[in-house]
């Protein structure tokens, strides 16, 4: 930014002509917000090209497209819980008592114009942005993307999951259905099961007993400002973080950790990006157009006497409903009050524990390696078969209980028990990911050991070949040197060892708990079992030089 | 009186009065008891049970035992009524092809002329609640919206909002309530068929019978339009996490593949 006349005389000094337009425009705008060091520092930023990098645009343009229509439906929503008749024109519904929130979004999908196809972009797009975020975060789990720098970026996408989630829960709270009455119902008993202060807490946010006259409106407050509020800003900073640290890259020939190879942010990017929020806003549209999603007509006002069978919450939260499904009703009588073990286990322990154990994992593995250092090439996910697996496991555990959650469709659909398909969520629950992490471990070391294979003997080409002896071998082509090296980029730890107890003194060295389980975990992840050696340059020599094949 | 007290203790005087008393019981019976029920065994009505008798002993028999009895394989019939025969008969539930958790719906196997007659039978049994009339459960006239809170009340908790249907335990289940005519239903509310609780006219009278049924009609009957696009089965957000996972999410990674490989890079080559 620059005051100073010498500007203006510089102007003065071409006047003969006047400079263009643009020209003058980002003159005046540099002038007051100095955007040219701005644009000077970033117009040339690199972006890597992969369609998995995109994931997290998917997000960003679906959540700008539920706060636009989010807006468009705070016009007609009425946040209020006062009794009112229906005498809208939705037949069946006619002369119904129902809750002005029901009542308006009622009005909103019959008589507001474009007010049903607005609502159902609003809500498919939450559906989209929270499984936009689910399959973003595992994109950058696999990869081994969250390293060391960008543990806390990775918190703060994790952050955004947890409250996409809450805020997706209020926002379906808000119309007063039958089906999200039961909804906050389920969260209600969640929070009466907490021991002690459950009764107080339920009593201070539903205004009284269940189901009062607050909620709608404290839900609307939430829903609207306060959770997205976070939201943006989160996203804000997730952004800066993603600027700042630079994006991540696959391993390829001219790519290291100390540059990014791409394309430019202007034009490159931001006509892929511009190109990309139409279409994404263009798919939700279609499908909204398409397809009903939450049609409240039917499901009709909700009333705390009345319940419906295939009652479940949005995706986002049916793991929560998997887990209550499929838990024992366990209680504890103690000197007249009841601890609701049916109920706080699943919700109030387990429910946060599948979230937090995906939060915290950075942070074990930097635990275990021990490296400090900067990561800005991705890992193959067969080049890390721990984490892989255990990402593996995560996944299984949560489409587990997703089953759980729907075990009524799955009972009515295959034509099963209901009970049988619970109890095998039972056993899954502690079987399943164990199953899924070995299973994982083994397909990554067999793809290892593909590569190693790929890298000393070259590619399969299919052609049989006869020697004179009568032998047939089969010819392989050697790989070229870009594949070579993208295949053998990657590093490979060593386990760490707990070293010499005893040093060259004769003094003993005391060796902690946490040292030792530090190793232990350390070979699980890097020991013999763990991972296949790369290839060496020597051992490719061997093989290379000389005798051609094997 | 001398004369009848002298007589009091006549050897006969029992047998006298025991006359009388008989004498008295039956002429009051025969002055109210209801009068169709005695003369039904004329010609059409008793034929008609005759026919239905041999239907019976052919196709029912086996499970239910040569009089409608009941065995271990099948519940005893009597005071089941027309409506439960008519119910369970004429969607195809009975005869049953195996034992199992519940009796599905499948293809009839009589004509309604058969299935009167099997109704003549067991109705004949024992008193039981009869085939309703087209005036009693034809939807014209009912009160949609009143229909709709009473099948949310007590319906929706096992057949879901708008009677897409709903699991039961061990392998049973509320079935769908599409394309099920309006007689059915108000046969199944009646009798209570399978696993379902019956509601007989002192629980839920015959209009509430008919809004019911005039609700499932608007909003699960051949007209029923759905504003939204796509119903997605009517099962709510399980189908519409799956729809917005595959044809969403899917599309739209689908969508940044096209993105990414379209890359400014193509053009240097």
């Amino acid at each position: 930014m620059s005051t100073n006349p010498t500007n203006d005389a510089h102007g003065a000094s071409n006047s003969g002509k006047k400079a263009p337009a643009g020209e003058r425009v980002a003159d005046w705008a540099d002038g007051r917000l100095g955007i040219y060091s701005l644009a000077k520092a970033n117009m040339r930023k690199i972006f890597p090209d992969h369609w998995s990098f995109m994931l997290g645009e998917i997000c960003m343009y679906s959540f700008i497209i539920i706060i636009l229509t989010g807006v468009y439906l705070t016009l007609f929503f009425h946040p209020s819980m006062n009794e009112v008749e229906y005498t809208g024109s939705y037949v069946p519904l006619q002369g119904q008592l129902m809750s002005e929130a029901f009542n308006s979004t009622m009005h909103i999908s019959f008589d507001v114009r474009g007010g049903l196809l607005i609502r159902q972009i609003h809500h498919w797009a939450a559906l989209i942005f929270l499984a936009g975020m689910f399959v973003h975060m595992m994109r950058v789990f696999f990869t081994g993307a969250f390293r060391k720098p960008r543990e806390v970026n990775w918190l703060f996408g994790f952050l955004l999951f947890v409250l996409g989630m809450f805020t997706g829960f209020t926002g379906y709270s808000l119309p007063d259905d039958l089906l999200s009455g039961t909804g906050v119902r389920f969260m209600q008993g969640a929070i009466l099961s907490v021991p002690v202060v459950g009764t107080y807490l339920s009593m201070f946010l539903f205004g009284g007993e269940f189901p009062g006259g607050d909620f709608v409106a404290r839900f609307y407050s939430v829903h609207i400002l306060l959770l997205p509020g976070i939201m943006l800003g989160l996203m804000v900073a997730h952004l800066i973080l993603v600027f700042y640290h630079k994006h991540t890259q696959f391993a390829g020939p001219g790519k290291s950790n100390k540059n990014v190879v791409g394309m430019p942010l202007l034009p490159v990017y931001m006509a892929k990006a511009g190109g990309f929020f139409f279409l994404v806003f263009g798919v939700i549209a279609v499908i909204s157009a398409i397809a009903s999603i939450n049609p409240i007509w039917a499901i009709g006002p909700y009333r705390p006497d009345q319940v419906s069978t295939g009652a479940q919450p949005d995706w986002y939260m049916g793991f929560s409903e998997g887990l209550i499904r499929v838990m024992p009703g366990w209680e504890i009588n103690l000197w007249g009050h009841t601890l609701v073990l049916g109920v706080f286990i699943p919700l109030m322990i387990v429910f946060p524990l599948i979230l937090v154990v995906i939060a915290v994992y950075p942070f074990i593995e930097a635990w275990v390696t021990g490296d400090k250092r900067e990561h800005h090439i991705l890992d193959r996910p067969r080049n890390a078969p721990t984490r892989t697996a255990f990402g593996v496991a995560w996944i299984t555990w949560y489409l587990i209980c997703l089953i759980g959650g729907g075990n009524d469709l799955w009972a009515t659909h295959f034509h099963l028990s209901i009970n049988a398909i619970t109890w095998f969520v039972r056993i899954a629950f502690f079987v399943g990911p164990v199953i899924a992490f070995i299973v994982t471990k083994r397909i990554c070391l067999g793809l290892q050991r593909r590569d190693r294979d790929k890298v000393l003997h070259g590619r399969e080409s299919g052609i049989i070949k006869r020697l004179p002896h009568g032998e047939f071998i089969e010819i392989h082509e050697p790989l070229g040197k870009d594949q070579l090296h993208t295949l053998t980029a990657h590093e490979q730890y060593k386990p760490v060892e707990i070293g010499p107890t005893v040093d060259e003194n004769g003094v003993e060295r005391k060796v902690t708990g946490s040292q030792k389980l530090r190793a232990k975990l350390s070979k699980g992840y890097y020991g013999e079992d763990s991972q296949i050696p790369k290839p060496t340059a020597e051992e490719y020599k061997e093989i290379t030089s000389g005798h051609g094949h094997h | 009186m001398k004369k009848l007290s002298a007589r009091r203790r006549h050897p006969l005087a029992a047998v006298v009065v025991l006359l009388l008393a008989l004498a008295a019981t039956g002429g009051l019976y025969a002055a109210f008891a209801p009068a169709d029920k005695a003369q039904a065994d004329d010609t059409a009505q008793s034929l008609a049970i005759d026919e239905g008798k041999k239907l019976y002993a052919v196709g029912c028999s086996s499970c239910h035992g040569t009089g409608g009895q009941g065995s271990s394989d099948g519940p005893s019939l009597v005071g089941v009524g027309a409506a439960a025969v008519d119910f369970q008969v004429g969607t195809g539930r009975m005869p049953l092809q195996q034992q199992g958790a519940q009796a599905p719906k499948k293809k009839v196997i009589y004509n309604q002329a058969q299935i009167d007659q099997l109704a003549a039978y067991i109705s004949s049994l024992g008193a039981g609640p009869s085939v309703p009339t087209e005036k009693q459960y034809s939807p014209d006239g009912a009160d949609i919206a009143k229909g709709g809170e009473l099948f949310r009340t007590n319906c929706a908790q096992c057949h879901n909002f708008t009677g897409k249907g709903g699991a039961l335990t061990h392998g049973k289940y509320a079935p769908s309530l599409e394309d099920v005519s309006p007689k059915h239903i108000y046969e199944a509310m009646q009798t209570g068929p399978q696993n379902m609780p019956s509601f007989p006219d002192t629980t839920m009278p015959e209009k509430e019978k008919k809004d019911i049924i005039a609700y499932l009609d608007a909003v699960n009957g051949e007209k029923t339009e759905s504003p939204g696009g796509l119903e997605l089965g009517g099962l709510g957000p399980v189908s519409e996490g799956l729809f917005g996972w595959i044809f969403g999410l899917g599309s739209l990674i689908a969508v940044a593949v096209w993105v990414a490989a379209r890359t400014a890079k193509a053009k240097k080559s």
